[in-house]
């Protein structure tokens, strides 16, 4: 068995070694998002992806002068398909984090927002130990927010982890969970705008501390791929300049979306 | 293959296991309970009874056990009136809705198999029945489903390990079974091949289980069919 291995091994280095690394030009760059998760990615009735993050990414594209493909990349097999090549970044409000870091490289940040919990209207749920205790907290599985939950309430509350925020915006909405706890503007955007939001509200404090809620959202790309890292960086700079970005913010959201 | 990550998160898998087999062995024994009444009532030749439980099965057949489960999980939490009813006591559990899902699920194929052997009686065993004066009950008890229970062995065999398979859709409404806490761990790790191959490993553990159990069910109660040596 570890020779067949390092049979293998041998032959792909070899196979490796035989085309000359040639310093890749990118001029198409494949983009994923998630699409579930409104205002920053979503799918529009008629199937386009739409969005601020998938805005953002037309907006880098223009800058870089590369064509972009957009693809729709459900949120668990995301870093995974990334690393497998079947896109070369993604664009999906992906927090900065140390775990993630390890396996890939990630752009500067291009928003950050604060995480909240929502609650139905007049719950009377205070956002303490105390006050979550025996509750039901609904979380997007392996995400910040759902780190920051486990670590600070999972000893009190039962966590509850879906797949998609949306799922867990209808199990809120049924009853199944009492507070959800995720990115303030996925909520307010995304869930209390909107019809089957009218009965919840906001509940407690913003939450930024670094150690859960990382640098911000950026750009995740190959650890390979650094040029594309440093391409994006630019593009990212540019657009932050030129009034491009401000444009593109004010289309989605009444305050600074980019943080401080 | 990162065997270090395996062995670290081995509890949480074997948690997911017994969820697994928890959720496999209530579904099938509820199930298996009342399908032989049902599939009675399906071999009756009155359209009355039988189109019923046809109508049932039919649906439940024809419809993946995903989106059935998704219809119970999420469809139910839609209306208010639902919700205002004791039903939502239960519903609003969501390995309540995976179970009731399941086991009309295995229910309705389980009624078909059943009905298939039950219909493959074969007449003269009938016919001896009546003419000893058995009455239906007892003809049922004595003579029907024992024969048909038989026949019925290696196609219900088929359909545990199906209905095991099946239970992988409870992972999707956040209940932790073995593809629910593979999900987890490969979106924490970003090792998709371990996660995803220890479930496998895991899930076929539990056919080869089953397959043997049946095995030896079939040795046992096949006797009449093997050739003597």
């Amino acid at each position: 068995m570890k020779k067949t291995i390092i049979g293998l091994a041998a032959a792909l280095a070899l196979a490796a070694g035989a085309i000359p690394a040639i310093a890749k030009e990118w001029t198409k760059v494949r983009i994923a998002t998630e699409g579930a998760y409104a205002p920053f990615n979503y799918v529009t009735p008629d199937g386009e992806l739409a969005g601020f993050d998938v805005d953002i990414a037309k907006a880098l594209c223009e800058e870089m002068q590369v064509e972009c493909t957009l693809v729709k990349q459900d949120w668990d097999g995301m870093i995974p398909a990334l690393m497998a090549k079947k896109f070369d970044a993604i664009v999906a409000s992906m927090s900065i984090t140390e775990e993630r870091k390890q396996r890939v490289d990630f752009t500067d940040k291009y928003y950050q927002t604060p995480a909240r919990f929502v609650a139905k209207k007049g719950a009377g749920i205070e956002i303490s130990e105390a006050g979550l205790t025996g509750k039901k907290i609904g979380v997007q599985r392996e995400t910040i927010h759902d780190k920051f939950a486990t670590d600070n309430f999972g000893n009190v509350a039962t966590i509850v982890r879906y797949g998609t925020q949306d799922e867990a915006n209808l199990d809120l909405v049924a009853g199944r969970v009492d507070v959800i706890v995720a990115d303030s503007v996925a909520l307010s955007e995304g869930f209390l705008k909107t019809d089957h939001g009218a009965d919840f509200e906001f509940t407690g404090p913003d939450f930024t501390d670094p150690r859960w809620f990382g640098m911000g959202a950026g750009i995740a790309i190959r650890k390979d791929d650094k040029d594309l890292t440093e391409k994006f960086n630019a593009a990212i700079a540019a657009i932050r300049a030129s009034g491009k970005y401000d444009e593109i913010a004010r289309k989605y959201f009444d305050f600074n979306v980019y943080g401080s | 293959m990162d065997f270090g990550l395996i062995l670290q998160t081995l509890p949480d898998f074997l948690s997911g296991l017994w969820l697994t087999i928890l959720f496999t062995v209530s579904s099938l024994a509820i199930g298996l309970a009342l399908s032989v009444p049902l599939a009675i009532a399906r071999s009756s030749p009155n359209p009355l009874i039988n189109w019923p439980v046809f109508a049932y099965t039919y649906f439940f057949r024809g419809t993946p056990l995903f989106i059935q489960l998704l219809l119970i999980y999420y469809g139910s939490g839609q209306f208010e009136w639902v919700k205002a009813s004791w039903a939502w006591s239960v519903l609003q559990h969501a390995w309540f809705c995976a179970l009731l899902a399941f086991v009309l699920n295995t229910t309705a194929y389980t009624t078909e198999i059943l009905r298939g052997a039950i219909e493959a009686t074969p007449h003269g065993e009938i016919e001896a029945a009546k003419a000893s004066g058995m009455s239906r009950f007892l003809m049922f008890r004595r003579i029907i489903l024992p024969s048909a229970f038989r026949r019925a062995l290696p196609a219900y065999g088929n359909e545990c390990v199906f209905m095991m398979h099946g239970t992988s859709v409870a992972g999707l409404v956040t209940l932790m079974e073995l593809t629910g806490v593979a999900q987890v761990i490969q979106s924490r790790f970003y090792s998709p091949f371990e996660a995803f191959g220890t479930a496998a490993v895991f899930y076929m553990g539990l056919t080869f289980t089953i397959v043997a159990a049946f095995h030896a069910l079939e040795r046992r109660y096949h006797r009449h069919l093997r050739p003597r040596s």
